[in-house]
């Protein structure tokens, strides 16, 4: 854990030009990820927190500032498949089956079917949906087809993992549950993740890092190295460690308020 | 039972509907021709007289829906009993003449308009130059350019099947274009970001996302390009010499006066056109509930 930061932002600014002017949706971002890591980004809504996640996987272009993923730029990066995406809806093809579903970047990545097919049984394991591999996407709850989504972007065993809120649809006991198998998932598998929330308790649950930005113009207030083990079960949260970090959160948003009022 | 009569009942109410007003306007429209004739003949017309005059006569202004139904089973079944389903007197050989070009000019106009569509969505020259074009050809008569199809194409040899085919691809290609456009496009920005993630290529994510994407978009259109290039096909035997076909029936029937062959021919067209739609509209539900499109 000593060599380089796998994702490394420095001055990072980007600038959406619209027809009101110009919006400062991120304005010298500086944040090294190590590997291994779980970073968490809160904020508000136009915080940036998206944006940044979505400049790591080359579906935003800087306008200023540099930024590396594995030591390379997000293009390069991207287009090594260096990175699963998991957005905020599921978005299963209908049309496939969970196992098709799961497939599809394998296919499109030239894959042999063997090794789809192992690769497949593999991740289904990882989110606890074996047996689900026939099944269509309708006739899963919500939640299970977040875990085929999840399933979908870890596939192709890249080393990072970016979540654009993914549980934000579900509700609270789904998410719950499901905050605590990203957590055995992160520990089995050792991958970097970056996972944009707006829910103070899931970062806090999840985060090695917790990232906490605020808006006009997107900046980072503050960076939080969580003290919390590893092995964190549910009722870690009523603990005094947890509370106090929450708290440190709920400042940096409040702070970041401020300066609207 | 219950169920069955819950979908019927408001179709066959219209059916019903339809034929009380059919049959009314048969007596009110072939009356005056009924007065004429009597007055000629010196003769007082009673009610029934009159209702039944109405509706036997040889060319009435609106014949009568069971005359329409005789002489369709003469032209057709009757035709089939004797063995000379497919001579020139029967509307089965006139039918299959139709219904060749419109199947003809249906799948022309279905590869042109996805083709169009394809070229539209992925060029953005295309998309600039092509959609006006795609639109004022639907501005233009056809009745007004359907003979010049005709001519053009025999003036470099082409005769027979392909004008007409041509003339119904011409209408049916416009729904396809507009509706594979929609359909094509329907994919989301997460959608496609998605598929940027995994370096997909163009043709990765026409085949994997855009085009089955847009099956609900392309039945929806196919139903409405069958249902055009039956028309295609007819408005195309009309300046053809009326030789074979639904259309030359009509065109012969109203040259002759022959309102019952108009009628029938009519409603052999329109039979024929509920068939070809529902046949797709079959497909689609067979395809869209195997993709998982519908539930």
């Amino acid at each position: 854990m000593t060599s380089e930061p796998v994702i490394s932002a420095k001055n990072l600014s980007l600038t959406f030009q619209t027809n009101d002017g110009p919006v400062h949706a991120l304005k010298d971002v500086t944040l090294d990820i190590e590997k291994g890591d779980f970073v968490s980004f809160i904020g508000p809504s136009g915080c940036g927190k998206t944006t940044l996640l979505r400049v790591m996987a080359d579906l935003e272009k800087p306008t200023a500032g540099e930024i590396t993923v594995n030591g390379v730029s997000p293009e390069e990066a991207r287009k090594a498949r260096a990175y699963g995406y998991v957005f905020q809806h599921a978005g299963l093809y209908p049309w496939r089956t969970i196992g098709g579903n799961i497939r599809l970047p394998l296919e499109i990545m030239g894959i042999s079917k063997a090794d789809q097919d192992a690769a497949v049984q593999e991740v289904l394991e990882l989110v606890h949906l074996d047996g689900f591999e026939r099944k269509f996407p309708w006739q899963l709850s919500g939640g299970m087809q977040q875990r085929a989504s999840i399933a979908r972007a870890l596939a192709f065993h890249a080393d990072i993992l970016l979540m654009d809120e993914p549980f934000g649809a579900l509700d609270e006991i789904v998410r719950d549950h499901l905050n605590e198998q990203v957590l055995e998932l992160w520990a089995r598998t050792n991958k970097t993740i970056g996972f944009v929330t707006h829910s103070i308790p899931e970062a806090v649950y999840l985060s090695t890092k917790i990232v906490v930005m605020s808006p006009r113009p997107g900046r980072i207030t503050d960076v939080i190295e969580s003290p919390l083990p590893k092995e964190r079960p549910l009722d870690i949260r009523d603990s005094p460690e947890f509370i106090e970090i929450a708290h440190r959160v709920r400042d940096g948003l409040r702070a970041g308020h401020e300066d609207d009022a | 039972m219950a169920r069955v009569w819950y979908r019927l009942g408001p179709i066959l109410t219209v059916v019903i509907a339809i034929f009380v007003l059919w049959y009314a306007g048969t007596v009110a429209l072939n009356a005056p021709w009924a007065h004429d004739k009597a007055k000629r003949a010196g003769v007082e017309l009673s009610f029934s007289e009159l209702v039944s005059d109405t509706m036997s006569q040889q060319k009435p202004k609106l014949p009568a829906p069971h005359q329409v139904g005789q002489e369709i089973w003469k032209t057709t079944g009757a035709m089939v009993a004797k063995g000379r389903a497919f001579s020139k007197r029967s509307l089965l050989y006139h039918s299959m003449v139709t219904l060749s070009s419109t199947l003809l000019g249906f799948a022309l106009g279905t590869a042109l308009g996805i083709a169009l569509a394809v070229g539209i969505v992925y060029n953005r020259t295309m998309d600039m130059s092509v959609m006006p074009w795609v639109i004022a050809s639907q501005t233009i008569p056809i009745l007004a350019i359907a003979p010049m199809i005709i001519v053009v194409l025999n003036a470099i040899g082409i005769s027979g099947l392909l004008p007409k085919a041509v003339i119904s691809m011409y209408l049916s290609f416009f729904p396809v274009v507009v509706g594979m456009v929609k359909g094509l496009r329907s994919p989301d920005h997460m959608q496609l970001d998605q598929m940027k993630t995994w370096f997909a290529t163009r043709g990765q994510e026409f085949w994997k996302l855009r085009l089955p994407s847009s099956m609900p978009y392309l039945f929806t259109s196919l139903k409405i390009a069958m249902a055009a290039s039956l028309v295609g096909a007819i408005v195309g035997e009309l300046p053809t010499g009326a030789v074979a076909g639904l259309g030359a029936r009509l065109l012969a029937g109203s040259y002759y006066g022959q309102t019952i062959q108009i009628w029938s021919a009519l409603i052999t067209a329109a039979a024929l056109a509920a068939a070809l739609v529902g046949l797709i509209g079959l497909i689609q539900t067979m395809v869209l509930k195997r993709m998982g499109m519908v539930r």
